[in-house]
């Protein structure tokens, strides 16, 4: 089962705002009512933001959320098990290698199969430059949502170094499709180390550069610093996880307290957090675990162990009955599947528990009493993709 | 009267003033700033944009962007107050114009020498706010309506830094007029050292400084962009507009940018002056020097816009009110003081 952190018995009277949130806002015309969204630029996809206005200041709001609804879940029990991680692939779709990684990790368990230590490796190595890829864009969005291009671009120019190292590793820039149950489908190219190499050292120094053009400037440091505010304790009654609710000063990352996975035991890192909870701090941690990541992915193909890449399975996958609950640390947060196997080629049933879902099931709280700007700085730093609500 | 030492007909003088404000002076300034910031822009934030279309660098793109938005279709929402909507971009766009009428370009270029040339120079760069009022109210849009609001708010907290930091250059040169206080700047003297004149942006640094942060605001450029906030409100006034009439809020955007370097320029750097060039030549010279120092006092401009993420509105008011106000007030009584004294 998932391992909650610890110390976090919920006050009763913390939850009294839950009450609260659920006021339909669109029956009740007495203030000017904002439908932000669902084709608002802020929201980076297709959730709506149904919020009440006095003046700029938000009275309340109502995320109303399923315009992207793709039924995954239901989905995942008409494909066999290799099939599944492509569907996996599309629900966060900046990080799609890291979404395969738990779902073949429960088949793998179900099954009783390890992928050889050169595969975890690999592993360990592509989810990390997901996490790279999927947070430098999220350090040049921020900028752009608070109204400075530049960083944007930035990010984008920087992220294709690594989308352009996750092509070469698995042929696809945004949805790989490179797990197999009990290994990977190919080795590393010829070449791939040494390119991996320079492109984190320019990650490195592109972290320097939003440290400096982003965290630096005083304009941003007044947009974010103690706006949005979550307290460890509601955000963790809320389900908010990963850095959301590390940036509160929650210090818990699935890749070290949770079951051990991949190859996170062996290298040497650290995790980062803040004991602020503004949006500030969401991204002072990303930036950290950016700069981390990239440091970790060094240690990983400077140590990459040689071996075979896959574990002997059989040519038809079938699952033996059972229940296996996985989940991981992605870069939005915790991602789990529960798998449900009744011995056939595909699974029988799967739940999916996407980060994004719970992370913004906090925002009628949080959004309450602050100012339309205040809105989309703090939809930025939750840093949701509307993929991963919906599923 | 006389254009350049010839002499002809008033007619014709009127002809060539109004073919000069009408279409020389701001498409000319549109077009070179367009390109040559845009150009800019994309190398700061490592834009790869379209470098390809016309073969130079890309040169093509702005007439290409030009064209498509001529033929795009001319879109009124339903609820919307056509005849309003309509207008607004023209009134933005003759705030724009009409400042151009005053700024001088030589000794003897200028098309309208007004005894008030900053007074009204001021004034009328104000106008464009009615348009976005304008544009705001008649799109029958919450977003257009906010961004009005703001736009309101913003004119009104930044107008008057805006005026005060002015009035040290005009206690400075004596004169409202900007031939005058290009003149002023041009035969001044620094403590008695006349080698390059006297540019008031020497002795009037914070007013300086104070008039490109306020200009900032009244431009809606970032920081201070709240009022088009593409990611808060959706490019705000803007946002029912398309084809030819958002051209003409995009154009107006850049041209008043344009018109605003042009007032620092002449208010500041001053204008057409320049060392050692006197009568005929600095006729000849004039232009290109002002477009030089314009060019400059831009890339300040454009520099901050690309750099700076975008305040917040009741940020925007508190940094006027209880910052550049009371700093300007010092900064014309010190001038005052230290005019009487010298």
């Amino acid at each position: 089962m998932t391992v909650t952190p610890p110390g976090f018995e919920v006050d009763p009277s913390l939850l009294r705002h839950l009450d609260g949130a659920q006021i339909g806002v669109e029956l009740d015309n007495g203030d000017m009512v904002l439908s932000m969204g669902p084709q608002h630029p802020a929201t980076h996809g297709t959730l709506r933001l149904v919020v009440r206005l006095d003046g700029e200041r938000v009275v309340a709001a109502d995320p109303v959320i399923g315009y992207m609804h793709r039924g995954y879940e239901k989905l995942t029990e008409f494909r066999t098990y290799p099939q599944v991680t492509t569907l996996v692939n599309r629900i966060d779709w900046l990080s799609s290698f890291a979404n395969e990684v738990p779902f073949v990790h429960a088949a793998e368990k179900l099954m009783e199969v390890e992928a050889p230590p050169r595969a975890e490796y690999i592993r360990t190595a592509l989810t990390e430059l997901a996490r790279v890829a999927t947070f430098l864009l999220f350090l040049g969005e921020m900028g752009l949502q608070v109204g400075a291009i530049t960083p944007t671009f930035y990010g984008f120019r920087d992220r294709e170094y690594v989308l352009n190292l996750i092509e070469g590793a698995t042929g696809g820039r945004f949805h790989p499709n490179f797990n197999r149950i009990g290994g990977l489908k190919d080795d590393l190219p010829w070449g791939w180390v040494a390119e991996c190499r320079s492109a984190m050292r320019k990650v490195l120094d592109a972290c320097d550069d939003f440290e400096d053009l982003v965290l630096g400037n005083p304009i941003f440091e007044k947009r974010t610093r103690s706006i949005g505010i979550i307290p460890a304790v509601i955000g963790a009654s809320y389900g908010v996880s990963g850095s959301n609710l590390r940036a509160s000063g929650v210090d818990w990352d699935l890749r070290r307290d949770g079951e051990p996975y991949l190859a996170y035991r062996d290298l040497d890192w650290k995790v980062w957090t803040h004991p602020d909870g503004d949006s500030f701090s969401r991204y002072w941690v990303r930036l950290q675990e950016t700069r981390e990541s990239a440091r970790m992915v060094l240690q990983l193909v400077d140590g990459l162990p040689s071996g075979p890449i896959m574990a002997k399975v059989p040519r038809v996958i079938k699952v033996p009955p059972g229940e296996v609950w996985v989940s991981t640390e992605n870069p939005l947060g915790e991602m789990g599947y529960y798998v449900v196997s009744k011995g056939s080629t595909g699974p029988f049933r799967v739940k999916i528990r996407s980060a994004s879902f719970s992370n913004v099931s906090i925002l009628p709280w949080l959004l309450k009493g602050c100012y339309v700007p205040d809105v989309i700085s703090i939809l930025a730093s939750l840093y949701f993709i509307l993929g991963d609500i919906d599923r | 009267m006389s254009i350049l030492a010839l002499d002809i007909g008033w007619g014709t003088t009127l002809a060539v003033k109004t073919l000069v404000v009408m279409l020389l002076i701001p498409l000319g300034a549109l077009i070179f700033g367009y390109v040559f910031l845009f150009k800019m822009m994309a190398h700061m934030q490592s834009r790869l944009g379209p470098m390809e279309s016309g073969g130079f660098h890309g040169w093509f793109q702005l007439v290409g962007d030009g064209i498509k938005f001529v033929q795009k279709e001319d879109i009124f929402p339903e609820k919307a107050d056509r005849h309003v909507m309509a207008l607004a971009p023209f009134i933005v766009m003759l705030s724009t114009f009409l400042v151009f009428l005053v700024v001088p370009a030589g000794p003897r270029i200028v098309v309208a020498p007004l005894d008030v040339g900053v007074f009204y120079a001021l004034a009328v760069s104000s106008l464009s706010v009615i348009g976005v009022v304008m544009a705001g109210w008649a799109s029958a849009n919450k977003y257009a309506l906010i961004s009005a609001l703001r736009a309101t708010g913003q004119l009104i907290a930044y107008e008057v830094p805006l005026v005060l930091a002015v009035v040290g250059v005009v206690i400075q040169s004596g004169t409202m007029s900007l031939q005058g206080i290009v003149l002023a700047q041009r035969d001044g003297a620094i403590f008695g050292w006349d080698g390059i004149g006297h540019p008031f942006v020497l002795t009037q640094i914070v007013g300086f400084t104070l008039f490109i942060v306020a200009a900032q605001a009244e431009l809606t450029q970032p920081p201070f962009d709240m009022p088009v906030a593409e990611s808060e409100i959706v490019g705000g006034y803007m946002v029912e507009y398309s084809g030819f009439r958002f051209l003409l809020f995009f154009l107006a955007e850049f041209g008043t940018a344009f018109a605003f370097a042009a007032l620092a320029a002449t208010l500041f750097l001053g204008g057409w002056a320049l060392p050692g060039v006197h009568g005929g030549a600095a006729d000849a010279f004039g232009p290109v020097v002002v477009l030089v120092k314009v060019m400059f006092v831009a890339f300040l401009m454009f520099w901050a816009r690309f750099t700076y993420p975008r305040m917040r509105e009741d940020q925007l008011q508190a940094l006027a009110w209880k910052w550049l106000i009371p700093i300007a007030l010092v900064n014309i009584l010190v001038t005052g003081a230290l005019k009487v004294v010298f």
